[in-house]
């Protein structure tokens, strides 16, 4: 049987490990090589790093950090920040990372991951989207770190991003980043039926009772932060997670 | 010392953490005179058939590997699409492809599964071989892929895996062997798999 992948989602900024709420307040938590060794031992399914000022800040990816992260990490490991070229794929690739995720870029110039996918294959290119709930209710999709409103509505977006060759979507909830509120399972209800590609829930999580429900809304993989990173809700950071038979118990 | 054979496809930086951290001897070459005098060769891939056929074609390794697959019978690991060009064709490209086996890749059907079969699986022992030894408890790797090997000979099947259907995740003719899931980013069980195919004798 095919398991449900959970995975940590670490935010870099200057190489570091930091962790934000709704986007904002980036706090200190960590070496980022440092976690993965910890996360080898935890048996994780997958590993995301996206480094959160790379764009916003005209930089390109941390080649550097990139690689001492990928000479540890024995799974999957997904990169995103900064990517902006083939180029700047074909280093990251080459230094150990399985798939790259494009979000500012993919909504700029979406012939990008068409070119991506051509290049590297589907299953090696992630969108991400960020999405927020603007005061009218509806949802939009934000780039660059969730500073910049682009008109665009998840779901259409999610949908060209499939057909321009998306491997896969990873949905981050902004309003829900940092919170242990659970994920926003209307978007990911929306977002889900709207695309074949898997899904990755983002923003949210709180318990492992978060991750079923996120399935059940549609999502094929589930990403968390905060309970990866700290103790619980307004503690000390902690790199943790959650143990395979608990995950197993909850998700099959 | 093991080769992993740069076609300019597929990661393989990440196979080389995995065989340096199990203590291994490994280069990252397309140079056939390394290629050639490596003890054990691994075939990695990731992306399209046609264009890492091509590729190979190109950099004039085709005829190398067969001698080295076929005559010489050194042991050779093909990883995920690696696995797939070992076989004579594919459904996913036009070229044909190294045919060591008699075995073609095909698609898995568009239903109700979700295509690529991503993420973490476990593989049944079919036959048995050494590439898991010492592999006890439950084996579980890590897959992406939308085509799967399927073998003209059973024989030929090392482990199965469900996925809709039970498709062939490893196999092993001889010194020939292939994985579709991915060893190097399968943890202790992948680590294990390849200190057994570094052992190999």
């Amino acid at each position: 049987m095919l398991r449900t992948r959970v995975m940590p989602c670490l935010l870099l900024r200057n190489s570091k490990l930091v962790k934000t709420v709704k986007f904002k307040n980036p706090r200190y938590v960590g070496d980022p090589v440092n976690a993965v060794k910890i996360y080898n031992d935890k048996e994780v399914d997958e590993l995301i790093f996206l480094d959160i000022t790379a764009t916003v800040e005209k930089r390109a990816p941390p080649f550097k950090t990139i690689s001492e992260i990928a000479t540890e990490c024995f799974m999957p490991y997904t990169y995103g920040g900064g990517i902006g070229s083939i180029e700047d794929m074909k280093k990251v690739f080459g230094l150990g990372v399985e798939k790259i995720a494009i979000n500012s870029k993919a909504v700029e110039r979406p012939a990008l991951v068409k070119e991506a996918a051509t290049e590297f294959g589907n299953q090696s290119v992630v969108v991400s989207i960020d999405a927020k709930r603007n005061p009218n209710g509806k949802y939009e999709v934000f780039t660059r770190s969730g500073t910049n409103p682009t008109g665009l509505d998840p779901v259409t977006h999610a949908r060209k991003m499939e057909e321009m060759g998306a491997g896969e979507i990873l949905l981050t909830s902004i309003d829900r980043d940092g919170t242990w509120e659970g994920y926003d399972l209307k978007l990911i209800r929306m977002v889900a039926e709207a695309v074949t590609v898997p899904l990755i829930a983002c923003g949210g999580a709180g318990s492992v009772q978060d991750f079923r429900k996120a399935v059940d809304a549609g999502a094929s993989a589930c990403a968390a932060g905060s309970m990866v990173v700290y103790q619980a809700k307004d503690r000390g950071v902690l790199i943790k997670f959650p143990m395979q038979a608990e995950l197993r118990k909850v998700l099959s | 010392m093991i080769a992993i054979v740069d076609y300019g496809m597929g990661n393989l930086g990440s196979i080389q953490n995995m065989l340096k951290k199990i203590g291994a001897k490994v280069i990252i070459t397309h140079d056939s005179a390394v290629i050639g005098a490596a003890d054990k060769i691994i075939l990695p891939g990731v992306g399209a058939f046609d264009a890492a056929m091509e590729n190979l074609n190109k950099l004039g390794l085709t005829p190398l590997l067969n001698d080295l697959a076929l005559e010489k019978h050194r042991p050779i690991l093909g990883i995920c699409l690696g696995m797939q060009m070992m076989t004579k064709r594919s459904a996913e490209g036009a070229l044909p492809g190294l045919g060591w086996l008699d075995a073609e890749t095909v698609r898995f059907a568009n239903g109700s599964l979700r295509v690529p079969h991503m993420g973490w699986n476990t593989v049944d022992i079919r036959r048995e071989d050494p590439l898991f030894k010492d592999m006890y408890e439950e084996r579980r790797f890590y897959f992406v892929h939308s085509y799967y090997v399927k073998c003209a000979d059973n024989s030929d099947i090392l482990t199965s895996t469900k996925y809709g259907i039970d498709f062939c995740s490893s196999f092993a003719k001889g010194n020939i062997r292939g994985v579709q899931y991915h060893p190097e980013k399968s943890h202790k069980f992948g680590m294990l798999l390849l200190k057994n195919f570094a052992e190999l004798v």
